[in-house]
């Protein structure tokens, strides 16, 4: 089974998954150093599903990125139970392996023997529900197809620590509906932390246990929410509805703020 | 049209499968919807059949070479070219080759120049490649050396043949120096843009997944960038065999055996012009079998691989 290879075992030790503390980022910018991020704290515990809600300019990529370990905070520290893994907006699947191989690549460069590869590879493929798919070409494959895909990837690489980018926003509402169903399931098999980047309310509401919603120029943590409303949830339910509705209100009180001078 | 909603809402939603079947293969529910998706968008892509490979690839240039044929042929049979010391006719051309065959020379012509010719462009590949990494990836090689590179690629490698008869006397290692000097700069070039060329995304990818320093150039930069190197090595190949054609020409000796472009020299020489258009054809028939027998199906391959090749 798919499932105990994959459930993060022997994570007790730690009683966070990523560790978020005290951290600034500025770039240097055409007006002299820009703060992007000011001062953000924040925990994922193990096994947490929190998502990153901002508009345009909160610098929530930036700081997935810094997580991920792909830049370095001004300030402040991240500290991340294991390295974790990152999908993005874009699938981000190299277009010279099959889907399979992108698998077994992430497997190999996390050092799994090659005798093992193939199987789990093939375990992965059957959690996204892409069994027949080994064998594809990424070009081959449709747009949630190729997130599925890339979600396995990321799972091959047995981080406890999922970040994920705005994933499914370059997908139609179908399959991103789908998906979100999907993403659910799995976060619940594999007991993976997940913290998840997006500009949409109704997708943070619908995925999440806490919403964090961060600031614009410079982004900081400006409210959360826990979400209490039992899974599996739809995007249609009410009390999603009515809580993302709450969350807009302040998200537009948020950037009516950088229109005020 | 809300007359449309009168189907209930009882359907196969999925909240009802969420988690419940951890991973099963469930037709119904989650899975049903999810692989009724996966069916509606993907088309399946076949093969063309043989026959229309033929129809659509084949026949046009084997209509070209017949119509450059009746149109010399016409030339000559219409008497608008009389001077067979200018323009010989198909046939005569024909009888110099099937001579040429059946005395066993036309293969030795063949082997010596193709010989010659891929051995150098193995040379310049060996060269070239590591001299590309170089310069895509350490910034001061990049700025010392990448715009000579640049633009040693427009000079005519016909320049480089006698400083090389000079410094090397008229042997075989003249020749293979013209040929580096005229291919490593596009190996080279091709490997520096395709390097250049490899999307960001790709590399933030592979280093998440682990993939840095000599891991991630083998297993991301070097796959990625195969479209520019390949590119690079046709026009190489190119390259060496223009190169090679020009050394032969002007720097022919008796020592050095009679290839391609000693053929077209010595036709010149006896005035013959039939021996000189039989130079010519065989130059122009290596050059095209090699790009179509060795660069373009590999190129093709990789290109398809990766769904960049779209059918017409």
């Amino acid at each position: 089974m798919a499932t105990t290879i994959l459930k993060a075992e022997g994570a007790a030790s730690v009683e966070y998954a990523a560790r978020i503390e005290h951290v600034s980022k500025s770039f240097a910018g055409p007006a002299g150093q820009q703060l992007v991020l000011d001062d953000i704290t924040l925990d994922v515990a193990p096994g947490e599903f929190v998502t990153l809600l901002g508009a345009s300019g909160c610098g929530k990529s930036t700081l997935l990125n810094l997580v991920a370990g792909l830049d370095r905070p001004t300030a402040g520290g991240i500290t991340t139970d294991g390295r974790p893994s990152l999908m993005f907006q874009e699938h981000a699947l190299f277009p010279w392996l099959t889907a399979g191989k992108n698998i077994e690549l992430a497997l190999k460069l996390r050092g799994v023997p090659k005798n093992e590869r193939r199987g789990r590879a093939g375990e992965l493929l059957e959690l996204v529900r892409l069994t027949g798919s080994y064998g594809k070409r990424v070009h081959e494959l449709s747009g949630g197809m190729r997130q599925r895909v890339a979600l396995a990837r990321a799972l091959a690489q047995d981080s406890r620590l999922l970040l994920m980018d705005e994933p499914f926003a370059a997908l139609d509402a179908i399959t991103r509906d789908v998906l979100h169903d999907e993403l659910t399931r799995i976060w619940a098999e594999t007991g993976v932390s997940v913290l998840f980047v997006t500009h949409n309310v109704r997708e943070a509401v619908r995925l999440a246990q806490r919403v964090v919603l961060l600031s614009s120029r410079p982004g900081r943590v400006a409210r959360e929410w826990r979400v209490d409303i039992p899974q599996p949830r739809r995007i249609e339910d009410a009390p999603v509805a009515e809580l993302s509705l709450e969350i807009t209100e302040v998200l537009r009180g948020e950037i009516r703020r950088h229109g005020q001078h | 049209m809300a007359s449309t909603e009168t189907t209930g809402t009882a359907g196969t939603t999925a909240s009802a499968e969420d988690g419940a079947a951890p991973g099963g293969p469930a037709k119904d529910g989650l899975g049903g919807l999810e692989a009724g998706l996966d069916a509606l968008e993907t088309s399946a892509t076949d093969r063309t059949p043989l026959r229309r490979t033929l129809v659509d690839k084949v026949l046009p240039p084997v209509v070209a070479v017949a119509v450059v044929l009746l149109v010399w042929q016409a030339l000559i049979s219409l008497k608008v070219v009389d001077d067979p010391s200018k323009l010989p006719s198909p046939a005569d051309v024909g009888d110099e080759f099937k001579d040429a065959w059946l005395e066993g020379r036309l293969l030795g012509y063949i082997w010596t120049s193709v010989s010659r010719g891929l051995l150098g462009f193995l040379f310049a590949l060996a060269i070239g490649t590591p001299l590309g990494l170089l310069v895509a990836r350490v910034k001061f090689v990049r700025a010392a050396i990448g715009p000579i590179l640049s633009g040693l690629q427009s000079l005519p490698s016909v320049a480089w043949v006698p400083p090389a008869v000079i410094w090397l006397g008229l042997n075989n290692s003249m020749m293979y120096a013209v040929i580096l000097l005229g291919a490593v700069p596009s190996i080279a070039n091709g490997l520096v843009s395709g390097i250049d060329q490899v999307p960001p995304l790709f590399l933030r990818a592979g280093r998440t997944m682990g993939a840095t320093g000599w891991r991630g150039a083998w297993h991301i930069v070097m796959p990625a960038a195969l479209p520019g190197y390949l590119a690079g090595l046709k026009q190489g190949w190119a390259f060496s065999w223009r190169s090679l054609m020009a050394a032969e020409i002007i720097a022919s000796s008796p020592d050095l055996g009679i290839g391609l472009g000693a053929l077209l020299e010595n036709g010149r020489n006896a005035s013959s012009m039939s021996m000189v258009f039989e130079a010519i054809i065989l130059i122009l028939f290596v050059g095209i079998a090699i790009d179509l027998l060795i660069f373009s199906p590999l190129e093709r391959r990789v290109l398809r691989g990766r769904g960049l090749l779209v059918k017409g």
